[in-house]
């Protein structure tokens, strides 16, 4: 990929990063760098298409750590979950018979696996090679008749947001719009009830988490046609610029999908989250709103009624438990503020969060849910969370799977709130399993115990530093 | 002698393999107050830091040197020195090891003269030693990696002894422990040395850095435990080392002609036979009887086997694990009656040809799949990717090898020694034991109405990973 196109990807007109001065992300700093690559992110944003063949084109390194390793999930189809790679070998790499490898690769997975279509991803020793990958595919294409889509990734490119609009990109350039949508089966036709047809760019179905608000969608009669892609299949991704309307889920990362649909397509989107009552309300209310269908409205308004009350009396004996503990948030972007709503929603303080992927706009929904004087933390290190956690005496802190063992190893309550967790937390029900797992490490008997020194040592409790022991004893 | 049959396939499906770079961090996550750092996109790290992270359950020390477009263009050699420098100022480490990826090799990166330079130009960082090693991702494996650190720590090292010191701590006993030793094998192994008076100097260490155990400090960006380098120092003056692993032989090897420390060579400890050879090479050094305990063990083990044997003898059995592994586990299950119908490793090995099998594929887990299929297996051992397979086959899976991160408590398993066989043999019955196969019901044309009763239907075991 140019260095121009690179730099492309990295300017999006629709995103609120770019308001600032800011020319794309700071330059890593080697020896204190922390984060995936492009190839990460944009394995990320499409290997839970779950009917396709997803092949690194690469050595080991690649996918042989990376491979079925996030929680996304498919209702039916599971290639997806299968690791495919050309585990590029030392005469590979010598002989440049990588090209070859990768097509004839291509062929064997469409021999044994019957994929809706082949997507490969180029890594960084290929891409120094200089393996042409669009011409592999394109040459694959034709001749077994199978859709073959390059997504130009290589590691060095940048970081793993870089390599969500690179596969955004490829998305939009090399499969949407190559099909028109399926008519709406006839026994789904409901009287009263106009089928509107909308996207969801960004939602990934961690730990089956949209299926808590999937069945939503299908009673207010908005048929979703493509997905990027939680749950989603080939054929669907290919109709999605026939879409009414967009949502970018929790992420900026593929706002160029929704923006690029609007331009070419006329596609209109929001941004929105299904994390919590307030903003799952919201995502069904500015659907409504864009497809500016009345009815559709009315009967949204019944749903969210109907759905807030049921949610409200579920979680009030939850929500007495919950009260008044003090957490400490920190996670990127819109869910600096997403996250905040969900859990004030249950009357839980959140005494201060995370803001450094998140935008200006997200600062003010920040000070507007929390109040001027929220907090907000930049130091997202080991030891600023801890020092954060201590200064506002927060009872859990609430982060990704990174910060999951800086907590437990500090010996405090942790919620894994990122991509790899197992349980999911979206929409109204989701609140119930968030609910239960924050209690369940809140009111975990181990932590008095695992806190208390053994009986037989001098020191009461862990932090009394042994220093003042000792001088205590003279 | 099992023929070796070489990759066949352009795809790799449901990779066996993890990479070397991987192996090489595992090895320095050995050394105390050390930390690792990949020379290659921030990627390379970002995946192994995962990796380990979902297998120890531990926070892993692991950095980059972030190479950009820029720097792959036109010379990342900036980023080590830089990188290095960083770490040395921030956490000052006893030792920074410095493994090389697909990405910089192919780049083309001469990683002993950056070291040099670092050192030139920044002398005042003299007491962190720096561990360089080649380790492309697109040759080997994990276990080939580790062993290239391993022998990357000694030339790097341990200084060539002019006047041979060998002896001179008798008690002192060294030990090259390999990549397929858990945290919990090394427990095991310094427990069975101690037992004999004797003390060991355990290299790498895992076994004291990544055993999972809660600390005072609530943060710490170095490991905790391992490997000393006064330690290491002091390899030149023990009695002996054990070598556990074939594929330690070349830093043994290394090791022997810096120091004339003599060694004994294992090829791994699992089973009675490789407990024995272990127990008698220390009886032998320290000049000790067995001990009394050992004794017991040993029956222990014994009565064991005969109450496994049942279970295990002829068990048709798939393993899925990096070289030396898969000959340890094959020569332990082919020792109480298993037959081994599958047998994959992710990358050659001289050692694969001990293997107590007709063959052994270079393979993927996709291989490992279709043969146990053909070989109608009914228990499968490799790591939790195998799940998937087990599922699709039927038959439970005994969790060994790199990752373990669908299970708790992996990397604390015991495999070696009288206690960790004993233990594996329980397993690997019961395993059996669940899921063995009834004769199907036959019900006879001439019962009318079929007895008036229900027929009794098999328990559904289509997708059942029972371990």
């Amino acid at each position: 990929m140019k260095a121009a196109e690179i730099a492309v990807l990295l300017n999006e007109p629709a995103c609120v990063h770019n308001k600032k001065d800011k020319a794309g992300c700071a330059k890593p700093k080697p020896g204190a760098t922390a984060g995936g690559c492009s190839f990460d992110g944009a394995q990320i944003a499409l290997l839970p298409i779950a009917d396709v063949a997803h092949i690194v084109h690469g050595p080991i390194g690649c996918a042989g750590s990376s491979w079925d390793n996030r929680g996304a999930r498919s209702s039916g189809a599971a290639l997806y979950r299968i690791g495919m790679t050309t585990d590029l070998n030392e005469q590979d790499v010598i002989m440049g018979r990588g090209e070859k490898r990768l097509f004839h690769a291509i062929k064997q997975a469409i021999d044994d696996y019957a994929p809706a279509a082949v997507f490969l991803y180029s890594t960084c020793v290929p891409a120094l090679v200089g393996d042409d990958l669009a011409a592999v595919a394109k040459a694959a294409s034709e001749r077994w008749g199978t859709p073959v889509v390059a997504v130009d990734c290589a590691g060095f490119y940048g970081t793993k947001n870089l390599g969500n609009r690179i596969a955004g990109e490829a998305m939009f350039t090399q499969v949407i719009g190559s099909r028109e949508p399926d008519p709406v089966p006839q026994a789904a036709q409901r009287p009263g009830i106009r089928v509107h047809d909308v996207n969801l760019i960004g939602e990934y179905n961690i730990a089956g988490e949209f299926w808590h608000v999937a069945p939503l969608f299908d009673e207010l009669g908005l048929r979703i046609l493509g997905s990027l892609s939680g749950d989603a299949r080939y054929r669907e991704v290919q109709t999605m610029h026939r879409a009414e309307a967009s949502m970018v889920v929790c992420a900026k990362a593929l706002l160029n999908v929704a923006r690029r649909l609007e331009e070419d397509y006329r596609v209109p989107f929001f941004e929105g989250s299904f994390y919590g009552i307030s903003d799952t309300s919201q995502a069904f209310r500015d659907f409504a709103r864009l497809l500016g269908d009345a009815d559709l409205v009315a009967r949204t308004e019944l749903m969210i009624a109907r759905e807030e009350a049921n949610i409200r009396s579920a979680l009030a004996p939850w929500a007495e438990r919950l009260k008044g503990r003090r957490v400490l948030l920190y996670t990127g972007g819109v869910k600096s503020w997403s996250v905040v709503s969900a859990l004030q929603d249950l009357g839980m303080t959140v005494v201060a969060t995370g803001t450094n992927k998140s935008t200006q706009e997200d600062k003010q929904r920040i000070r507007e849910i929390m109040g001027e004087d929220a907090r907000m933390i930049t130091d997202g290190s080991a030891n600023g969370l801890l020092q954060a956690f201590k200064e506002y005496r927060a009872d859990i802190l609430i982060a990704g799977g990174r910060n999951l063992y800086t907590a437990l190893k500090a010996r405090i309550p942790f919620l894994d709130i990122n991509q790899e967790r197992e349980f999911g937390y979206a929409g109204y029900q989701g609140m119930l399993e968030l609910v239960r797992q924050l209690a369940l490490t809140l009111e975990a008997p181990v932590w008095a115990k695992v806190r208390a020194s053994a009986p037989w040592s001098a020191a009461k409790r862990i932090g009394v530093a042994l220093s003042s022991t000792e001088t205590d004893h003279g | 002698m099992a023929e070796i049959n070489k990759r066949s396939k352009a795809l790799t499906v449901n990779p066996l393999k993890a990479s070397q770079p991987l192996g090489a961090a595992l090895a320095f996550l050995g050394l105390r107050n050390s930390i690792p750092m990949l020379h290659g996109s921030q990627g390379c790290t970002a995946f192994g830091k995962v990796f380990f992270v979902r297998h120890f359950r531990e926070p892993i020390p692991l950095q980059t040197t972030a190479m950009d477009q820029v720097s792959t263009i036109m010379s990342a050699d900036e980023n080590v020195i830089e990188g290095l420098k960083v770490i040395c100022e921030r956490h000052k480490p006893d030792f920074i090891g410095l493994a090389t990826t697909g990405l910089s090799e192919v780049q083309g990166v001469d990683i002993g003269r950056l070291v040099r330079q670092f050192r030139d130009r920044h002398p005042q960082f003299s007491a962190t030693a720096v561990v360089p090693v080649n380790t492309p991702d697109y040759s080997g494996c994990l276990e080939s990696g580790y062993a290239l650190a391993v022998e990357a720590i000694i030339a790097t090292l341990v200084e060539p002894s002019l006047t041979n010191c060998a002896g001179r701590r008798r008690k002192q006993v060294n030990v090259l422990a390999g990549a397929m030793l858990t945290p919990g094998d090394i427990e095991a192994i310094r427990e069975w040395i101690a037992a004999f008076g004797l003390r060991p100097v355990i290299l790498p260490d895992i076994g004291d850095s990544l055993d999972g155990h809660l600390v005072d400090a609530e943060t710490t960006p170095l490991t905790l435990g391992g490997t000393q380098r006064s330690e290491i120092a002091s390899l030149g003056d023990s009695i002996a080392t054990l070598v556990i692993g074939r594929s330690m032989c070349r830093a043994a090897d290394l090791l022997l002609s810096r120091t004339g420390v003599p060694d004994y060579r294992f090829d791994h400890l699992l089973g009675l036979d490789a407990c024995d050879a272990f127990t008698m090479a220390l009886a032998e050094i320290s000049g000790q009887p067995v001990p009394a305990q050992i004794d017991r063990q040993r029956a222990q083990l014994q009565d064991a086997m005969l109450d496994s044997h049942f279970m295990t003898g002829f068990l048709r059995v798939g393993i899925a694990a990096d070289p030396d592994l898969l000959v340890a586990l094959g020569q332990f299950l082919a020792g109480v009656g298993a037959e081994i119908v599958a047998a994959v490793a992710p990358a050659r090995a001289e050692v694969l040809a001990e293997m107590p099998a007709e063959s052994v594929r270079i393979g993927d887990l996709e291989d490992l799949e279709r043969a146990a299929q053909a070989g109608r297996a009914q228990l499968l051992i490799s790591n939790s990717h195998a799940a998937q397979s087990a599922g699709r086959l039927g038959i439970p899976l005994l969790r060994a090898g790199f990752p373990q991160y669908d299970w708790v408590g992996g990397y604390a398993r015991t495999w070696v020694g009288y206690r960790g066989a004993r233990s594996a043999l329980f397993d690997v019955a019961n395993l059996f034991l669940g899921n063995h196969h009834d004769t199907p019901v036959h019900r006879s044309i001439y019962w009318p109405d079929g007895r008036g009763d229900q027929e009794v239907r098999p328990t559904p075991d289509a997708g059942l990973v029972c371990h």
